[in-house]
């Protein structure tokens, strides 16, 4: 992803403390749907899943007062599109210790846009362990699906056309939180 | 007969002259020579050479036919400018009796497009073990003067002293293969910082120049003359310029390739490149050019390799030996030799001509292009520059290193015996 | 990253530490009750074996299974005198078959290069082993091995082998583990010594990025890794070395020697390690002796190198379609 292309026209649709209160809502939707979040497992799809897994996992800490396990799930070798671009760098999968057998897996994820990362993410799942239910968070659902996949919890739902981009922005990896909604600019490679 | 007359050529690249052609003798050169009745040549310019003679090709007939033949082998010859080569024993059978040198040199005589004197084997079937009837080989048809086991090296230093001394009593000479046999088991490649890097077996310089510094030395003792084929080491010129400076009776001779290519191109590891003795480093290739323009080296012979296609199409420790050489070497020498200032053309007919004829006793060829001379003769167009294309070659074998590459020099006339082998480039 | 894995040379600085830390991802796999991945679903590797080598043979058909590749064995008989031919025929016919990548072991140096290069075949070539020349994939693995035991497994991702010192004894001349291990190393930043009988060191290698000393001893205390290199006893014969005895009192590597390198220090062989000649027992099976780790790090490693070398597009479908966006 590369940010500076965009900095210039995007325009912020979510700021540091929306994020922070959305994922306080998402985990207190986690706790009630899950009936206390016993067996919750997060993982987050990397690079920004990951983060945004972490936070709701504080954030799931402090409601329950226990501990909850969190992971990374890399589902480069899923993708569908493997074959279309030169081979991409892995990023890590950790899988907490206790595994994921009959846990209810959450995966967490920044934007949800086409589906294929998630359908990509079930597949890998599928090779690492049998979870009792998998359900899916997401930042950001920008609509334009091409698969039967739907989030569970969702952060903000922002209707987007193709022509325009989301990108979000997390302090661990970019030094501020923000979601930016910009135009597509005329470069294609590695965008989203 | 006929006659013939080349008008304005630059004879020995002097100034222009006509020569004038009538039969098989050169009949006069002069200025404004009078056409008449004449086919006219205009050399307009291009350089005239005494016919070039060649001490080192490998015709493959008989035995590998499907390489080259003699009929082949002399047609690349007359497009190379060549009016004599000598053709090595290396061949199947082995060239170490009357009956197939005589077969070799009736074949050279059928093909008409150049002399072809055989080489005799100095050992029964090029094994080192015993001596070849060498003198059966001189008394025969062929009249062999020449004797080589050239492919291996007559290694054994008895073998080596007996040949030597035997030839003398018909004035034959050994051309030595200089390869100590133990130092080169599974070599690929010159050994140095190349071979180190790519892992191919090495080829070291001190497995020739020892042989060198030996035969020299026996040569000396027993008061015979002896030849080095293809010399592609600076220590075997300091052999050499040594053993002249002794007195000793040494000849030797570079090969066109020697002259240009380094062991280098090995990186591409495409066996075309092979060679043996191997392609040498640029510190070599420096040291056999100043010798041959000084003299410590005698000749240029091209060593013509001819292989099959699939011999050269493989792994590179799987393929054979050798390039082809007859249809370029010309071009190389000029690339080499004279456009870097090093020779000029009389000294390339020196080299090319008088000297392989001298060392091989042909009194037809390397003859001085005069008046009563036999007409052996040798167009160049120095101007002309293009890229090596294989496709034309009249040889049957491709296995040139010098594909796409730019050269200057073009034959565009080889007479031999007053007849015109090849005209205008093309074969007549 | 390139189309074929030819020599250690070809490699920069950051393809290797990539190939590296996608070893390392890799090597988690293992840890996984499945132990597969999808990235080479569907497509076909022919492990084309001129020259019998079971154990790098099985380790890269267990790579090539691990990504879900289809596998083909060819082990053409290990005759010596094998002809070019039958190297370019052979491979013409595996790709006429839909072979998609060649895993070459050939015994003549310079064939894969060939094989990729001649324009015989165009699917991409991995050199498994080529004469005294190359072997690319051993030093992938042996770099692995070194940068997991001297800077740790997680810490060091994004490394190189910047400062380490690594000394590789015995028969030079012949070992393309060597060739590979040296061009690999200095491009990691590595300092390579050298420690062979001159007879067993290349004519030369003047320029090699090393150092070469005759004495082991005194190399020993200053290496932070020894990779011990076999030596056939049939050298002996050609007068590279007198007796066995000799050799390995003056290069084997021994429990008193071992005692002379540093304590972090680990030591190396790339199999088959022959006892009592460069290595002895003790040695070999003390916990310094990593040379059941390289042979399990050799696994992760060609799973990298094929997934880098073969997870991503062909040409074909790259030119059927622009890129597009990453669908999210």
């Amino acid at each position: 992803m590369d940010s500076s292309a965009h900095s210039d026209a995007a325009r912020p649709v979510l700021e540091g403390p929306d994020i922070a209160r959305v994922l306080t809502r998402i985990a207190h939707e986690i706790v009630e749907r899950a009936k206390g979040a016993d067996d919750v497992v997060l993982l987050g799809i990397p690079t920004r899943g990951v983060f945004l897994a972490r936070r709701l996992a504080a954030k799931l800490e402090e409601i329950t007062g226990r501990k909850i396990p969190v992971g990374s799930l890399d589902i480069t070798m899923y993708r569908d599109d493997l074959r279309m671009h030169p081979p991409r760098a892995l990023a890590r999968t950790e899988i907490p210790s206790d595994g994921l057998d009959g846990r209810l897996v959450v995966l967490v994820d920044d934007v949800l846009f086409s589906g294929r990362t998630i359908r990509a993410a079930l597949d890998a799942l599928n090779d690492i362990g049998r979870p009792r239910a998998v359900q899916l968070a997401v930042l950001v659902d920008r609509g334009h699906r091409e698969l039967p996949i739907r989030a569970d919890y969702v952060g903000k739902n922002l209707p987007t056309s193709l022509r325009e981009t989301v990108k979000v922005q997390l302090d661990e990896e970019d030094g501020r939180d923000a979601v930016l909604l910009g135009e597509k600019q005329a470069s294609p490679a590695g965008e989203r | 007969m006929s006659k013939i007359l080349i008008r304005g050529a630059k004879v020995l690249g002097g100034e222009a002259q006509d020569v004038l052609i009538d039969g098989e003798t050169i009949e006069a050169v002069g200025t404004g020579l009078s056409a008449e009745g004449a086919t006219v040549v205009e050399a307009d310019g291009k350089v005239l050479l005494p016919g070039l003679v060649d001490l080192h090709t490998h015709l493959r007939e008989p035995g590998r036919e499907d390489s080259e033949t003699v009929l082949t082998g002399t047609k690349a010859a007359a497009r190379g400018g060549w009016t004599a080569v000598h053709a090595m024993a290396n061949t199947f059978p082995v060239a170490d009796t009357a009956g197939v040198v005589e077969q070799v040199w009736r074949l050279g005589r059928e093909s008409g497009y150049c002399d072809v004197q055989p080489v005799g084997a100095v050992t029964v079937g090029l094994e080192g073990k015993q001596l070849a009837e060498l003198g059966a080989m001189h008394e025969s048809a062929a009249g062999v003067v020449v004797f080589s086991d050239d492919g291996k090296c007559v290694d054994d230093a008895v073998i080596m002293r007996r040949a030597l001394e035997y030839v003398k009593a018909f004035d034959g000479v050994v051309a030595q293969h200089a390869q100590e046999p133990r130092l080169t088991e599974g070599a690929q490649m010159n050994e140095g910082v190349v071979s180190a890097e790519l892992g191919l077996g090495g080829w070291p310089a001190v497995a020739e120049e020892s042989i060198i510094a030996r035969d020299v030395l026996l040569a000396e003792h027993v008061g015979s003359r002896v030849h080095i084929c293809h010399l592609s080491t600076a220590g075997s010129v300091e052999i050499v310029r040594w053993a002249k400076s002794r007195g000793i009776d040494v000849t030797a001779e570079v090969t066109p390739h020697h002259l240009l290519l380094t062991d280098e191109m090995v990186r591409t590891y495409n066996p075309v490149y092979k060679v043996n003795p191997p392609l040498r480093t640029e510190n070599d290739v420096m040291a056999l050019r100043e010798a041959l323009a000084d003299g410590t080296i005698d000749i240029v012979a091209t060593d013509h390799a001819p292989h099959p296609h699939e011999d050269k199409d493989c792994e590179w420790a799987a393929a054979a030996m050798g390039m082809v050489g007859l249809e370029t070497a010309l071009s190389v020498i000029q690339h080499t030799m004279v456009d870097t200032g090093l020779l000029d053309w009389a000294g390339v007919a020196q080299r090319m001509s008088v000297n392989p004829a001298s060392i091989g006793r042909l009194t037809g060829h390397g003859r001085p292009v005069s008046a009563g001379e036999p007409a052996n003769l040798t167009l160049v167009d120095p101007a002309y520059r293009g890229p090596v294309d294989s496709a034309e070659f009249a040889s049957r074998s491709r296995n040139t290193p010098y594909e796409g590459l730019e050269l200057p020099g073009r034959v565009t006339h080889t007479f031999l015996r007053g007849r015109a082998t090849v005209i205008d480039g093309k074969l007549a | 990253m390139m189309r074929h894995l030819i020599s250690a040379a070809d490699l920069t600085r950051d393809e290797a530490v990539l190939i590296l830390d996608t070893a390392e991802e890799m090597a988690r796999v293992a840890d996984r009750p499945i132990k597969k991945l999808p990235a080479l679903r569907g497509r076909t590797i022919c492990n084309l074996f001129f020259e019998d080598s079971t154990r790098t043979r099985i380790s890269f058909e267990a790579a090539e299974k691990r990504l879900s590749a289809d596998v083909i064995n060819f082990a053409a008989k290990g005759s010596s005198v094998s002809k070019g031919e039958s190297l370019k025929d052979t491979a013409q016919t595996l790709e006429a078959m839909g072979v998609d990548a060649v895993v070459i072991r050939h015994g003549a140096s310079g064939a894969p290069y060939r094989l990729a290069n001649s324009g015989w075949i165009d699917a991409p070539v991995i050199n498994a082993g080529d004469g005294t020349h190359q072997h690319p994939t051993q030093a992938l693995l042996d770099a692995f091995t070194m940068r997991r035991r001297l800077l740790g497994p997680d810490a060091g991702i994004g490394q190189d082998l910047s400062g380490k010192r690594i000394t590789v004894v015995g028969d030079i001349l012949h070992s393309r583990v060597a060739r590979s291990n040296v061009d690999l190393l200095h491009t990691l930043g590595a300092q390579v010594t050298l420690v062979a009988p001159p007879t067993l060191l290349p004519v030369g290698m003047d320029s090699w990025p090393c150092d070469v000393s005759y004495d082991l001893d005194s190399t020993l205390p200053k290496s932070d890794a020894v990779m011990m290199l076999r030596v056939q006893r049939e050298r002996m014969n050609a007068a590279f070395f007198p007796t066995e005895r000799e050799y390995s009192r003056r290069y084997g590597l021994d429990g008193d020697r071992m005692a002379k390198m540093p304590e972090h220090a680990i030591v190396m062989h790339p199999g088959p390690m022959v006892r009592g000649m460069e290595i002895t027992a003790e040695v070999a099976d003390s916990p310094r002796c990593t040379v059941i780790e390289q042979v399990a790090n050799g696994v992760h490693t060609r799973m990298a190198v094929l997934y880098l070398l073969l997870g991503g597009n062909e040409p074909a479908v790259s030119h059927a379609r622009p890129v597009e966006s990453e669908s999210k």
